[in-house]
């Protein structure tokens, strides 16, 4: 645990913001208020110009780094990447992470209480999307001071949040990269999500979503659910390396109880993630990553759904990849040198699938610090002149 | 700048939308967003070169040549370029098509297998020729469709491609008088401006 924790950033905070007014969602609905909780790694420089917002995929929350007590097993989840001299430098960069409204973790959310009536919102919850995250994180950025972003990163759903600040916000984001990410999902990943909603909402424990009313929660259709998503998550090959055929216990001669090791691998997932992880969110977030298509709004043309966009990108994909496929980050390149906007992207080797965006793997450790160096350069000379200027004609 | 890469910027007009096969370490791309604020793509696909463009901010996509350009729009660029890069694509032929599908113009260049030194190799030795442009041996090389200048000029004829410049060039990427004299006996280089015919 001691090698873990070198480079790390030790025991950090979680912290929280007060939305205090009405908060209107993309569905005509609103909050009257809300709470998001957040961390935030590194220091803010005086001008406030080294923030990099860190966008979380369906299952994350604001714990991206480092450790909440001394004796935590595991850092936060983006912990390879984040820390003192790693890809993203919190010697360098001040980050912001944050657990998403409709999140479980601390984030006004389905286990809220809903102020009309004094009850959790449980199902009632307002269906939230991408874009009403991205203006909730815009608040967020208010309360802290930050005008500007270096970047705003996240990898699969993560990467849809810094899409969209790069539509929404253009001004407020220099550089946005998206990682292992799509400008919308195809019918093959939506039919997953689907899957993975209906072991939930069939399991009898999910009483129609009330199920905290009868203190029960759904963890047949919880585990179910992620079973199937870790599956999609790792790539064939990955599979075999880490699992291959190797049995965890039971006997083929006696014919009896054979437990393949990939079995008790997503049984001990499955299991583990009922213990922290809620249906309704779980509901919520799939049910955002499938209604994410900003190319809707302009007669389904990405091109013009980026044209308006002044933030610069990197697209990464990795090649086993296969829920989110370096096909689909092709189509955001593709649209965004239509829009002749500034991109660079790259197809990282690496057989671990979609959970490659977590891991520290060594070409794209190196391209994601390279870039984010790069653009707090271009910002650092962008703001330089800008004063010069100002200053002559003053 | 590299000679050849100086010879390519003076052709390309400011603010001028670029596309550049084969980009390596980007510093054509580099060299024409600073000076000329082109808005400009490099395609390669080795890791080292698109870190390097990552780090200098040029706009490097990694893409395979022997994919083809179909992602990318007809007359989307005014200008694709492919350094040095023609002898080693799977499909030359199809790829030059492609090159002035998606570009008004492209340059193309590309080492000489006729000039004399590669002749004498093959004509005196009975070997194949080996040199600084060239350095691979037969088993190794990468370059699977070297041609001369005559062959490739061959193929613009066929293919109704307009060559508006040759320039043909020595080992360091200099005019030299005597080598017009007979370019593709002398020329180490030649470099083609090639816009699209009359009637495509």
């Amino acid at each position: 645990m001691t090698q873990s924790k070198a480079n790390s950033l030790g025991v950090v905070e979680p912290r929280r913001y007060q939305h205090n007014s009405e908060f209107w969602l993309q569905n005509g609905e609103q909050l009257h208020e809300y709470e998001l909780v957040f961390e935030t790694y590194g220091t803010l420089n005086a001008d406030k110009s080294n923030a990099i917002l860190i966008c979380h995929a369906l299952s994350g929350h604001h714990h991206a780094a480092g450790f909440h007590a001394l004796d935590d097993a595991k850092p936060g989840w983006w912990d390879a990447c984040i820390g003192p001299g790693k890809c993203i430098d919190t010697d360098q960069f001040f980050i912001l992470s944050l657990n998403n409204l409709g999140g479980c973790h601390g984030s006004t959310g389905p286990n809220s209480i809903d102020p009309n009536t004094g009850e959790i919102f449980g199902p009632s919850f307002p269906n939230v999307v991408v874009k009403d995250w991205v203006a909730s994180q815009a608040h967020l950025a208010d309360h802290l001071g930050i005008k500007k972003f270096v970047a705003v990163v996240g990898g699969s759903l993560g990467g849809m949040q810094a899409m969209q600040w790069s539509i929404d916000f253009p001004e407020r984001v220099y550089a946005a990269v998206l990682i292992a990410s799509a400008a919308k999902l195809s019918a093959q990943n939506i039919a997953f999500n689907e899957i993975a909603r209906q072991a939930i909402t069939t399991d009898e424990d999910y009483c129609s979503g009330n199920y905290q009313q009868f203190d029960k929660n759904p963890e047949k259709g919880l585990m179910l659910a992620r079973m199937v998503g870790h599956v999609t998550y790792l790539s064939e090959d990955g599979m075999k390396t880490k699992f291959g055929r190797d049995v965890k216990s039971g006997n083929f001669a006696q014919g009896a109880d054979v437990e393949f090791q990939v079995e008790s691998y997503l049984h001990y997932q499955g299991r583990a993630f009922t213990q922290y992880f809620d249906a309704n969110t779980y509901l919520l977030m799939t049910r955002a990553l499938d209604y994410f298509d900003p190319a809707r709004e302009f007669d389904g043309d990405l091109t013009r759904a980026l044209e308006q966009t002044t933030t610069k990108f990197l697209v990464l994909s990795f090649s086993t990849d296969w829920r989110f496929s370096p096909e689909r980050s092709q189509e955001i390149v593709d649209a965004l040198i239509r829009a002749r906007k500034n991109v660079a992207s790259a197809i990282i080797e690496s057989e671990h699938g979609h959970d490659s965006f977590l891991l520290p793997i060594n070409r794209y450790t190196k391209i994601l610090s390279a870039f984010l160096q790069r653009s707090y350069a271009e910002l650092e000379d962008i703001s330089r002149s800008s004063q010069t200027t100002q200053g002559d004609l003053s | 700048m590299r000679g050849d890469l100086e010879l390519i910027a003076g052709l390309i007009n400011p603010g001028a939308r670029v596309l550049d096969l084969g980009c390596g370490e980007g510093e054509l791309l580099n060299h024409l967003q600073r000076d000329k604020r082109v808005n400009g793509y490099g395609l390669d696909r080795d890791a080292e070169n698109i870190r390097t463009c990552v780090s200098k901010g040029v706009n490097v996509i990694e893409q395979d040549l022997d994919q083809g350009l179909d992602n990318f729009a007809k007359d989307s660029f005014d200008m694709v370029v492919m350094t040095d890069a023609l002898q080693a694509v799977k499909e030359p032929r199809q790829l030059v098509r492609d090159m002035l599908r998606v570009g008004e113009e492209c340059i193309v260049t590309f080492p000489n297998f006729a000039h004399w030194r590669c002749r004498a190799q093959l004509a005196l030795k009975g070997v194949m020729p080996v040199s600084e442009q060239l350095p691979h041996s037969w088993f190794d090389t990468p370059n699977i469709h070297l041609c001369t200048f005559a062959d490739f000029e061959q193929l613009c004829k066929t293919e109704s491609i307009n060559i508006i410049q040759r320039r043909v060039v020595d080992a360091n990427h200099q005019e030299k008088a005597f080598i017009n004299w007979a370019p593709n006996f002398f020329g180490t280089y030649a470099f083609y401006r090639l816009g699209k015919s009359a009637c495509s």
